[in-house]
């Protein structure tokens, strides 16, 4: 085809995108990007209402039998409601779309060098079944008898006999959310793998990928070898509530300690499959803002392969008092400390990339930190939880409460306020506020350790996880525990007040904030060397790609940055 | 001009393709085939947790089957095995028609395959029709639970895959941008994994 000609089509391609009307463009958009924000947006509105849920509870802990302001009376059946939605929504809608899909869908074309996702109409297909995925679980809420309020975890006989949960339709509605969230997941999961895999950029070698769009594509594998045994579980959970099977049941000669196991062998690579994506978003923007290698490329990629594999074999740490084997937890004992060795590795090298870097600290760079300190803490707690004789006395307390919150708040809500401050001005073209950004990062850091590191002192207490009101137990009533509970609580309240710092400097930034330049972080890959925000169709022309993504501060050279499509010079 | 690789049924791909840009190397993989491959990784482990949840709940019980449930129909489904793997074996031969640029005899033969398909969907529906007159329902008990568990998810990806292969038979005669036997390998793919899962539940569940 001659050259003119090729331009004519260009042209045309070019043309034909701008009519998108509004309804094509952001209703029904094929646009990775476009998906991505999507699924962003829908997981920080889903973030709202599970820190709702979690501010009515803690008041209730705090302040037993009171009204809660802006809530109402909360009983037995609603706290256990509101625990158990807190859960599912901050894992499932929370976690899962801002971190995999809604990062993932925005970053993986754009950092390999791709136009779009390998399959955009199946992208398409898989938020719309995530949207109705939130509305089956927010109208799980309005039912006759409530939302369902039997844990995350959702044990049977509880969950599935609904003379027990007293949530009939709930608890049925809550199942399906879960399974329809599973499908929506894996049918972005297949396009991520793919598109990172057949779709990048020529002379992108896979250890040029971006340890962010590596750690995602592990994470979705890892999810997709995982999820398999849960869907079947839900499949059973629900035949169960609504069909008369009796897989869970005791009395009918099913096996309740099945669905632990089912769930669990789901349950802990997710924890992995959350952590990943936050790990890749940590790893870009400590190189950036230490103007650094990162310390063993290699290396992290091959422990977070390590992490990968090992999460498969420590799912009945979280049954050691179920009931199973004793020799068996023997088993899962060694394999839970082991898998500690990999991410001690990885948390050794990002800082090691840190050590001697010229450290520049921005809100991103605040929040990366902050991600690894408060990290290390969830992850050292998980070593006295993870071995067997312990945990049979922390079993269901406090201490699991704040180790895994220790985990999953960095995870979740470090791990997302660290990449949209980072990626906002590529994704809006304009900057975010500093002042207010860091304002928020302190209001948000300080607080969230003063609401968790007392929670440590009351599982050491003996105080027990799955209680609306500790009035009713002498040993836990004391004035010296409830005064560590009205603490936390206030901690939360803070908290949440400072968010409305970063809602305000979010939607004000994003349309009269100062206009972003194409690489504001003088950043190496290659999303930012196109404009902010990138067109529809993203590069102009297919990037060529020349290096590894972390040549920062390399001798010899003026700049302390090195594009990955830069061509080198010729000598 | 490069006209898209592949054009797969399941996971149409849009292309964009503009002559000058610099082309991407040419993946040996095509990503139909990658993307059905990641599935059938969960398809796996998806049949993987029945299976294990059916011996599970069988060590636990102390008579398999339990007392009172009528017997499973070995000898009409050992037909019926039959007739799904001769249906796979039919469907390597259509690709190898189709590989050597014999489309469409290649399509006779899928259209062969897809009606075998369709004889052991029919004959596994009759034989679920006999068991419940028998007395053998989802709640009769966990074994008949287990039982139309499985087989009934199998069933369900019987009928999926057969619906997208005829879509693809339908597809590969079109007058106008018929599909290529490329961009019919993904789906080929998901139709043996359904044929090879088959007799591992057979022996489990009938034997």
């Amino acid at each position: 085809m001659s050259q003119a000609a090729a331009a004519v089509q260009t042209d045309t391609h070019a043309e034909h995108h701008e009519e998108l009307s509004f309804l094509y463009k952001y209703i029904l958009p094929v646009d990775h990007k476009i998906i991505g924000m999507q699924y962003i947006f829908t997981g920080m509105i889903m973030a709202i209402i599970g820190g709702y849920f979690a501010y009515a509870f803690r008041m209730q802990l705090a302040f037993p039998g009171e009204l809660v302001p802006l809530y109402g009376l909360v009983g037995p059946g609603e706290y256990n409601m509101l625990v158990t939605n807190h859960g599912t929504i901050m894992i499932f809608w929370v976690a899962m779309p801002v971190l995999i899909a809604g990062f993932g869908n925005y970053l993986i074309p754009l950092m390999i060098g791709c136009d779009d996702m390998v399959f955009p109409r199946l992208n398409r297909l898989s938020y719309q079944i995530f949207l109705v995925s939130a509305l089956v679980l927010i109208a799980s809420f309005f039912v006759r008898g409530g939302g369902f309020g039997g844990a995350w975890t959702s044990y049977p006989p509880l969950s599935s006999v609904a003379e027990y949960s007293l949530t009939d339709w709930g608890a049925s509605l809550w199942i399906l959310a879960v399974a329809l969230e599973f499908v929506s997941f894996l049918l972005g999961g297949i396009n991520f793998v793919t598109t990172s895999m057949n779709a990048r950029a020529p002379g992108m070698k896979m250890l040029d990928i971006p340890i962010a769009v590596w750690f995602i594509v592990v994470a979705v594998i890892l999810f997709m070898a995982s999820v398999g045994p849960l869907v079947a579980g839900a499949v059973m959970l629900f035949m169960d509530q609504r069909i008369g099977t009796t897989f869970f049941l005791p009395s009918g000669g099913g096996d309740p300690l099945l669905w632990q196991h089912l769930f669990w062998f789901f349950g802990h690579p997710e924890v992995y499959v959350v952590l990943l994506p936050t790990l890749g978003i940590v790893a870009e923007i400590i190189t950036v803002f230490s103007r650094k290698k990162l310390f063993g490329y290699r290396t992290v990629l091959y422990t977070a392969f390590a992490t990968g594999g090992l999460s498969f074999v420590v799912w009945a740490h979280h049954q050691f008092i179920a009931g199973i084997d004793p020799r068996m937890a023997n088993v899962f004992t060694v394999t839970t400390v082991l898998i500690s060795i990999p991410l001690a590795e990885m948390m050794f090298s990002y800082i090691a990339t840190l050590y001697g870097g010229s450290i520049e600290l921005k809100t991103p760079m605040l929040w990366a930190l902050s991600f690894i300190a408060a990290f290390l803490i969830g992850g050292v707690t998980g070593i006295y939880l993870g071995a067997s004789a312990m945990d049979v006395y922390f079993h269901d307390s406090y201490f699991v409460l704040a180790h895994f919150h220790y985990t999953f708040f960095p995870i979740t809500i470090i791990g997302m306020f660290a990449a949209l401050t980072y990626w906002f001005p590529k994704m809006f073209g304009r900057m975010m506020n500093e002042t207010l950004g860091k304002i928020h990062f302190w209001g948000t850091f300080i607080p969230f350790n003063c609401i968790f590191l007392p929670l440590f002192f009351l599982g050491l207490a003996g105080q027990h996880r799955r209680i609306y009101n500790y009035e009713h137990f002498p040993d836990l009533a004391t004035q010296e525990l409830q005064n560590i509970r009205i603490f936390a609580t206030v901690s939360l309240v803070v908290m949440l007040i400072f968010q409305l710092v970063f809602i305000y400097n979010f939607f004000v930034s994003m349309f009269k904030g100062k206009k972003a330049p194409n690489n504001p972080w003088n950043a190496n890959t290659l999303e930012w060397t196109i404009p902010s925000p990138p067109q529809h169709g993203n590069f102009k022309d297919l990037p060529t790609v020349y290096r590894g993504p972390y040549e920062y501060s390399v001798p010899g050279r003026e700049k302390d940055y090195w594009p990955q499509n830069e061509p080198p010079e010729e000598n | 001009m490069k006209t898209p690789s592949s054009q797969s049924v399941l996971l149409a791909a849009s292309e964009l393709s503009l002559p000058s840009q610099p082309q991407r190397a040419k993946s040996p993989v095509s990503s139909g085939v990658v993307g059905m491959l990641i599935f059938i990784v969960t398809e796996v482990m998806f049949f993987g947790a029945l299976i294990s949840a059916y011996l599970v709940i069988r060590a636990g019980l102390d008579e398999w089957p339990p007392w009172g449930q009528p017997r499973l129909p070995v000898e009409t489904t050992a037909i019926n095995t039959l007739a799904l793997l001769v249906s796979g074996l039919l469907m390597l031969y259509s690709r190898k028609l189709m590989q050597k640029d014999k489309v469409s005899e290649g399509r006779k033969w899928l259209g062969f395959s897809i009606l075998l398909g369709t004889f052991f969907l029919i004959s596994q529906g009759y034989e679920w029709v006999e068991l419940i007159k028998y007395g053998l329902t989802v709640s009769s008990s966990v074994y008949g639970g287990l039982f139309y568990l499985i087989i009934g998810a199998h069933g369900l990806h019987i009928i999926g895959t057969l619906a997208f292969l005829t879509y693809a038979w339908k597809r590969l005669g079109a007058p106008v941008n018929p599909l290529t036997p490329e961009g019919l390998l993904p789906v080929q793919l998901l139709w043996y994994f359904v044929v090879c899962v088959w007799p591992v539940l057979y022996v489990l569940v009938y034997l």
